[in-house]
């Protein structure tokens, strides 16, 4: 359990992302964690919660908002962007590679931030990872309907049974080298072109 | 022969058009170069993915490469740019309800700076609240354009007024739900304040300071000095795209591609403005701006070291670098004249033999001599007659802070 004193400010407009660190952090042993989803709210926040890291998305456009407000603000001093160290080129590039950056208060010793970011990466990585992989789930649900629809419409018109629709589906996608889905999905078009 | 990849970062911006239309046009293909171009969000993210090297160049406000030189950056990497996107193309926008204030108070709606500038000095004083004004990023040439307006109109930027930094595509609607009263960016995120938010073009950079630079090509000085023969080619490509931009029967095409999803995204009647200088200011007005946007004439392309050097005395003048002969020539060598000659010398293109001029002084196009013939220069005029001198650099710094 690394530094659990330290105060961590997360910013995401993804409110998911955002409680998914959030948890890791907590189960971590940091209990001083602030969350907010719009960068127009962080001077309220900065002032009430004084935070020593601060975690931002780098989709989040306000990214120059939240350096200029650094610049002025008075309760965060000399925030350094991204890490303590500006030499550690590699965990930069991690960092950037996930989507995250991370801002530190100026003093604050390496090896209690790392934890904080390492986990923020990790987390960052493993978002991307199920959104890739629920709208592959998605794409492949959205790919069987067609296909249903598809043999439905060869068992209407041309009197097949379901397995020999199917049969008829997946010859035809191996004979034209084509994916079983786009050819159902042309025959799912010609079918709408034709009318009912 | 196969053509050499790069990446590049850029914003939704009218003066990305050279670098887009390098690549869109062909220019890139003809010098062996495949641009692959990446819409970014911010240019913060610009900056960082340049510097750790997820982007080979990218479209850059002219002060980046020196605030990343000068160290005032996260990630403290030497940057260069060996070659300018175009002079021009910002202006300052503010609220309707501004904008009235302004007229009341003498503001002609003709977009000169001066006029603008001394009515919005009388609604400053005259305001119950501090006015509030959006700029794009801390080291950027819409910061320091609008501080220079201000503080010549007799306006302090950070004791009367207010300036926050918000990305480009959310001014308008900043200033819309008042959370701004008035903004300074490029093209077309002023046009579209005026068409979607009622908003007014106060004034235009073609007037606070004439054919001055903006928008230039950056990428990491290790980066162009492993990569010499690259950093050519897309000088020249770069070059060629301005040529052909700069034609008048070029100009419906080249805002149809800006106006694509891809880019700015918008129609390509607003986009057409940044290009013709036709721009509509608001309350149905339309005014033509002369030198609007210079996308080759005057030595557009050109790294100016004397440039680099103005940027330096504004970055001084407002507490972001100390004032050096170190840190002067740290941001002289930002802007790479030499290698922007070495590029052109094959096509024997005119380009200028000095690195520094002074700016302020010519008031109408001029011809002088350069490298394989002779160049027409813009005007070069600040609104306050002010000239800056290369050579005297502190002296115009001292004369700054003493005017406040």
């Amino acid at each position: 359990m690394s530094s659990p004193d330290l105060s961590v400010l997360i910013i995401d407009e993804n409110r998911i992302r955002a409680s998914i660190i959030e948890d890791g952090l907590r189960e971590a042993g940091h209990f001083r964690v602030a969350v907010i989803h719009d960068v127009n709210e962080v001077a309220r926040t900065i002032e009430a919660t004084k935070p020593d890291v601060i975690v931002i998305d780098l989709e989040n456009p306000k990214r120059d908002t939240l350096e200029h407000f650094f610049s002025l603000s008075r309760a965060i001093q000399r925030p350094i962007a991204m890490f303590v160290d500006r030499s550690d080129g590699a965990m930069i590039e991690k960092a950037v590679e996930a989507g995250v950056s991370a801002y530190v208060v100026d003093g604050l010793k390496k090896e209690r931030v790392k934890p904080i970011l390492d986990m923020a990466i990790s987390r960052f990585n493993a978002f991307s990872r199920l959104t890739r992989e629920l709208e592959q789930a998605r794409s492949e649900l959205e790919d069987r309907k067609i296909i249903e629809q598809a043999k439905g419409i060869l068992m209407r018109t041309r009197s097949l049974s379901e397995a020999d629709a199917y049969a008829l589906l997946r010859s035809t996608a191996m004979n034209q080298n084509r994916r079983m889905v786009d050819i159902a999905q042309s025959l799912v078009t010609a079918a709408d072109l034709l009318g009912p | 022969m196969p053509l050499t990849h790069l990446t590049a970062g850029f914003l939704p911006l009218f003066d990305s058009v050279l670098l887009v239309l390098a690549q869109e046009k062909g220019f890139a293909a003809a010098e062996g170069l495949e641009l692959h171009l990446i819409r970014e969000t911010s240019w913060a993210n610009i900056r960082d993915r340049a510097a750790i090297g997820h982007f080979d160049i990218a479209q850059m406000l002219a002060p980046m490469p020196l605030a990343a030189s000068l160290g005032l950056t996260p990630i403290a990497t030497p940057m260069i740019t060996p070659v300018v996107l175009g002079l021009g193309n910002n202006a300052i926008t503010v609220s309707a309800d501004l904008w009235k204030a302004m007229a009341d108070q003498g503001a002609q709606g003709d977009l000169a700076a001066g006029p603008a500038g001394a009515a919005l000095a009388r609604v400053v004083a005259g305001s119950s609240r501090k006015l509030r004004f959006g700029v794009v990023h801390q080291t950027s040439s819409h910061n320091y354009e609008l501080r220079y307006w201000l503080a010549a109109s007799g306006i302090m930027p950070d004791r009367d007024v207010e300036i926050v930094v918000l990305p480009p595509p959310l001014l308008p609607d900043a200033l819309s739900t008042g959370g701004i009263d008035g903004y300074c960016v490029g093209e077309p995120w002023n046009s579209i304040g005026v068409a979607t938010k009622g908003a007014h073009i106060a004034t235009v950079k073609a007037s606070i300071w004439q054919s001055s630079p903006d928008k230039v090509i950056g990428m990491r000085a290790a980066w162009a000095d492993e990569h010499p023969d690259q950093v050519s080619a897309l000088i020249r490509a770069i070059y060629n795209a301005g040529l052909w931009c700069a034609d008048p029967a070029n100009q419906d095409e080249a805002a149809r591609i800006m106006s694509g999803a891809a880019y700015l995204d918008t129609s390509s009647e607003i986009v057409a403005r940044a290009l013709s200088g036709m721009l509509d200011i608001g309350g149905g007005v339309t005014r033509q701006v002369p030198d609007h946007f210079i996308p080759h004439a005057y030595a557009a392309n050109f790294p100016w070291k004397s440039h680099a050097l103005w940027y330096y005395s504004q970055m001084v003048r407002w507490g972001e670098v100390t004032a050096s002969a170190e840190n002067a020539a740290l941001a002289a060598a930002c802007f790479r004249p030499d290698l922007y000659r070495t590029a052109l010398a094959p096509v024997s293109a005119a380009v200028p033999a000095a690195d520094y001029k002074a700016d302020g002084a010519r008031a109408e196009p001029g011809e002088i001599e350069a490298l394989n013939g002779r160049l027409t220069m813009g005007p070069d005029l600040f609104f306050d007659g002010r000239i800056f001198d290369p050579t005297a650099v502190d002296a115009y710094i001292a004369s700054q802070r003493q005017s406040g």
